[in-house]
């Protein structure tokens, strides 16, 4: 079947497998960021927005994007390298291959509620495993990043 | 100090968190690479008596199905460990007789995932099945054997004995244990068992080979070992080491699992024998299923001691069960009781014995903690119990006979503890988790009581006289320095931390330091990053490797200035004539190195210690205790860490914390349960639960260093003595809220709320 599906502000027309999954047809088209770490719908790292809102790319149908907008970390470097900066001043991105789909679901949670407490921090990052970290570093990171952005931002 | 004991960002941190393609599968070329898979077995022990290939090599786009008939007979280990390895020769590529539920028995290698599961599928297989043998229990002299076969072979004396199912078994002590306990007031005993847990690092196994233009097999893998993983694919493809190159890009978690051969062998086969590129990426089902996970132990441990509450004899047993080969199965039972009994310095007595058996379930491996996880939970779990027998507060009783610096540890080979702030740690833990207050327990007054419960633990710092760490530094024009590492960085940090020492040596910015590692064609000779090794065995070797430098950089610097070396100075960024006062400065040393040169500005300098010196900590637990669900909630989780001389702060605090997460999961969630067909429950991450943020409660970390005379700049490990600490804590905490002593792994809700029932 034919889709189209504008991944990162690209317009990509392709021929594919009906069966294919979204997280494959990603990176096979370069977005590299887009994990998987499991094959149950379980660990997150596959985390892309599907016109804004994250989705666990591994349990979406390419088809499903078909004439729509897909994010991946590749095309938000600018909010990745801001907020990034504050798990990288905790040592918290370890191994980092949970990162990708943790740095999407966090900007997620921000876009969609710019000052959550703790509370709400870890209930919508529930589903982003990492077996690195312990999530408290992550956690710091967070905070210290909305407490910057608080202050006012430069 | 300008550049140890900084929290500076990792290397390779922004790369990371941006999502940068790094690890194994971002970085190869997917184009005409052989997508590599393997057919399990169904059955637990059988015989392949036949495989029916025909049908499935005419499935489009298979390259070659390869069968025990195919591959070389000679038997190897899989365990990365320094030659000659104490694990058994008792694995081929593909064994006839298949052992376990998931042992491989065909390889297919095609040009599309597709194809290869196609031909997966209508392979036909006809077994001859066997009874198998599941209940460790039973394995020693059973009259089922795991490893009949001749060709089975022990290199090391480690009491292995194939015709026993014996993968290893001793014993050692101090004294005599038998009088010593039948003279103690008390003597508590009990068995302890804990599950073959699973590291489930997020990026599971996976391999990428191609040929060279000189014709050798380059290897790309996700592994810590890439030295070991050259001789292993050598052992196994039976071709000269020559003929191999082993790297390693960014690692997407290791924990352990990655410090045996788990994925490589197959890409490698089908390499070597089609001489084009091919690739094996693990499912998350195979890495649960076929991997290298903690051993299972039943750890029997006697305590005696007096009513004062002095301990004076520790006897330790432990049954290892190895599964169905013996990776690190003689060496992880050892840190059962090497790395337990010595909390208690020096009891009158001591004794610790094991067996480490074969049986039909996946073979286990090296999981952070590697033995000692285990050993401290049975022994520290005992000695909570004698603590409630004494009516004693455990803190108290570990205030009496815990192990202090300056003591000799019989039970640890003999070494003294040169560094050791363990009494500082249990006195700050007692203190931030406010111990006074709430131990035992305090009810809510809403069906939940909240308790406290606490552990010390133990490890040590590489493997004395055997590992070996190396680092190469050279300076570069314009005055900026490589390091090449063998040690490999699996998200521990280790590039940067070793990094942080090359800086704090040279008198220099740890910027101006790159790092580059590993790849057996280009770094020194390093036996890998595991038995917390690295900043303590290499950190030692990256330390002598810039201190020769820096007499390179002077001698040359004096040369340039016509002054002799002894009158020479430098201070990191110049070299300095004390007789003229003229100086040179790095860029114009880097510069001139080049040219018209004859001494090259490059040390490699080799390490390896004759001790391991342990790092200490303690832990502390608080949880909330539902009385009707049983369910545990982590409240707070205290620890403080002794690991000498803190490189970067940031680093450690986050691999404690890590570490104590995944420890948290060990003792209350992370299961392993097989049929009894041999069939294993937990196979992917909706069965095998390891912690979520929402699971971990609140875990606070902090240090009191020592220092230790033997490491780098007073530096021990920390890597994986923060896994030790969470089950025996969280054992007593579940105690004194419900005053039941659960000696089995993990602590499920489950098993809380029928202890409660039948109250
Ligand atoms: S890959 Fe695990 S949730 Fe998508
Ligand atoms: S950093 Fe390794 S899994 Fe999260």
């Amino acid at each position: 079947m034919k889709v189209t599906v504008t991944v990162n502000g690209r317009k990509i027309q392709e021929e594919i497998d009906a069966d294919l999954l979204l997280i494959d047809f990603l990176r096979n088209h370069g977005c590299m960021s887009v994990k998987r770490g499991c094959d149950t719908s379980n660990c997150g790292l596959c985390t892309v927005m599907l016109d804004g809102k994250p989705v666990l790319s591994c349990s979406v149908l390419t088809a499903r994007a078909d004439g729509h907008k897909v994010e991946t970390l590749e095309g938000l470097q600018a909010e990745a390298e801001e907020f990034g900066a504050f798990i990288a001043d905790q040592g918290a991105e370890q191994c980092g291959f949970c990162n990708p789909g943790f740095m999407m679901n966090a900007l997620a949670l921000f876009r969609e509620n710019p000052e959550p407490d703790v509370e709400e921090i870890k209930e919508y990052l529930a589903g982003n495993l990492c077996r690195c970290s312990g999530y408290e570093g992550q956690l710091r990171g967070i905070l210290n990043f909305l407490a910057w952005k608080k202050e006012g931002r430069p | 100090m300008r550049a140890v004991n900084q929290p500076v960002r990792k290397k390779d941190a922004m790369s990371l968190v941006t999502g940068k393609p790094v690890y194994m599968d971002d970085v190869i070329n997917h184009e005409n690479c052989l997508i590599v898979k393997v057919l399990r077995s169904p059955h637990a022990n059988a015989i392949v008596e036949s495989v029916q290939k025909a049908a499935a090599e005419k499935v489009p786009g298979i390259e070659a199905i390869y069968t025990w008939e195919d591959v070389p007979g000679q038997r190897f280990t899989m365990a990365g460990q320094t030659y000659p390895e104490p694990s058994p020769y008792d694995r081929l590529i593909l064994d006839r007789h298949v052992r376990y539920i998931g042992d491989p028995v065909a390889i297919v290698a095609g040009d599309s995932e597709k194809a290869v599961d196609k031909a997966l599928k209508i392979l036909k297989v006809n077994y001859q099945v066997l009874e198998p043998l599941l209940d460790f229990r039973a394995a020693k002299d059973n009259k089922i054997l795991v490893h009949p076969e001749d060709s089975w072979k022990s290199l090391c004396p480690v009491g292995a004995d194939n015709q026993r199912n014996l993968c290893a078994s001793g014993e050692s002590g101090d004294g005599d244990i038998e009088a010593v306990l039948a003279d103690c007031d008390i003597v508590v005993e009990n068995t302890y068992h804990t599950k073959a847990c699973q590291q489930a690092m997020m990026e599971t196994f996976r391999t990428y080979c191609s040929i060279d233009a000189y014709g050798r097999l380059n290897v790309l893998s996700s592994t810590q070992i890439v030295f070991h993983v050259r001789r292993i694919l050598s052992n196994a493809l039976g071709i000269p080491k020559s003929m191999i190159r082993v790297a390693k890009p960014r690692i997407g978690g290791g924990f352990g699992a990655k410090q045996s051969v788990v994925a490589e062998v197959f890409p490698a086969f089908v390499t070597w024998m089609t001489k084009k590129p091919s690739r094996m990426i693990y499912t998350r089902r195979e890495s649960q299923i076929a991997s290298s996970p903690r051993h299972e132990m039943e750890v029997s441990v006697r305590i005696g001691a007096m009513k004062d509450g002095r301990i004076r004899g520790i006897d330790v047993y432990t049954l290892s069960n190895t599964g169905a080969y013996g990776e690190h199965g003689p060496t992880t039972v050892g840190l059962s009781g090497h790395k337990s009994i010595p909390l208690y310095g020096t009891p009158e007595a001591h004794r610790f014995r094991y067996d480490v058996v074969y049986t039909n379930v996946m073979s286990a491996g090296a999981y952070r903690g590697y033995g000692a996880t285990q050993g401290i939970f049975a022994v520290e779990s005992a000695v909570n119990e004698l603590a409630a027998k004494l009516n004693m507060d455990p803190v108290v009783l570990r205030e009496k006979n815990m192990v202090r610096e300056g003591q000799i540890m019989p039970a640890y080979y003999g070494e003294k503890t040169n560094s050791c702030a363990l009494d500082r740690c249990v006195e700050r833990a007692k203190q931030m988790i406010g111990w006074d207050n709430k131990y035992p327990c305090r009810d809510m007054g809403n069906g939940k009581v909240r308790s406290v419960g606490m552990a010390m633990a133990m490890q040590g710092s590489g493997i004395s006289g055997v590992d070996v760490g190396s680092a190469t530094i050279k300076m570069n024009e314009e005055g900026y320095y490589t390091m090449i590492i063998g040690a490999a960085d699996m998200g521990t940090g280790c590039d940067t931390i070793l990094a942080q020492m090359a800086a704090e040596c040279l008198d220099c910015p740890v910027d101006a330091i790159t790092v580059f590692g590993a790849d057996t064609d280009a770094s020194p000779y390093d036996s890998g990053s595991y038995a917390s090794s690295t900043t303590y065995v290499t950190g030692k070797a990256v330390e002598k490797a810039c201190e020769k430098l820096r007499e390179k950089i002077l001698a040359k610097g004096a040369e340039l200035l016509n002054c002799g070396p002894g009158e020479a100075e430098f201070d990191g960024e110049r070299v300095f004539c004390a007789a003229t006062g003229d100086s040179v400065d790095l860029k114009t040393i880097g510069t001139s190195a080049m040219n018209g040169n004859r001494t090259a500005l490059e040390v490699t300098e080799t390490n390896s210690s004759p001790v391991s010196p342990p790092p200490f900590m303690c832990g502390m637990a608080e949880i909330e205790q539902d009385k009707e669900t049983g369910q545990v909630e982590l409240v707070d989780y205290v620890a403080v860490v002794d690991c000498g001389t803190v490189v970067n702060p940031n680093l450690a605090r986050v691999q404690t914390e890590g570490g104590i997460a995944q420890g948290i999961g060990m003792a209350l969630f992370e299961n392993i349960q097989y049929s009894d067909k041999g069939h294993l429950f937990e196979n992917t991450l909706m069965q095998y639960k390891i912690p979520t943020r929402l699971d971990v409660g609140k875990i606070r970390v902090e240090f009191e260093s020592s220092y230790e005379p033997t490491g780098p700049f007073g530096a021990k490990s920390i890597g994986e003595i923060v896994i030790n600490t969470p089950s025996p804590a969280i054992a007593q905490a579940v105690y004194n809220a419900t005053g039941h002593w659960f000696r089995e792994l993990p602590i499920t809700a489950e098993k809380i709320a029928m202890a409660l029932a039948d109250d």
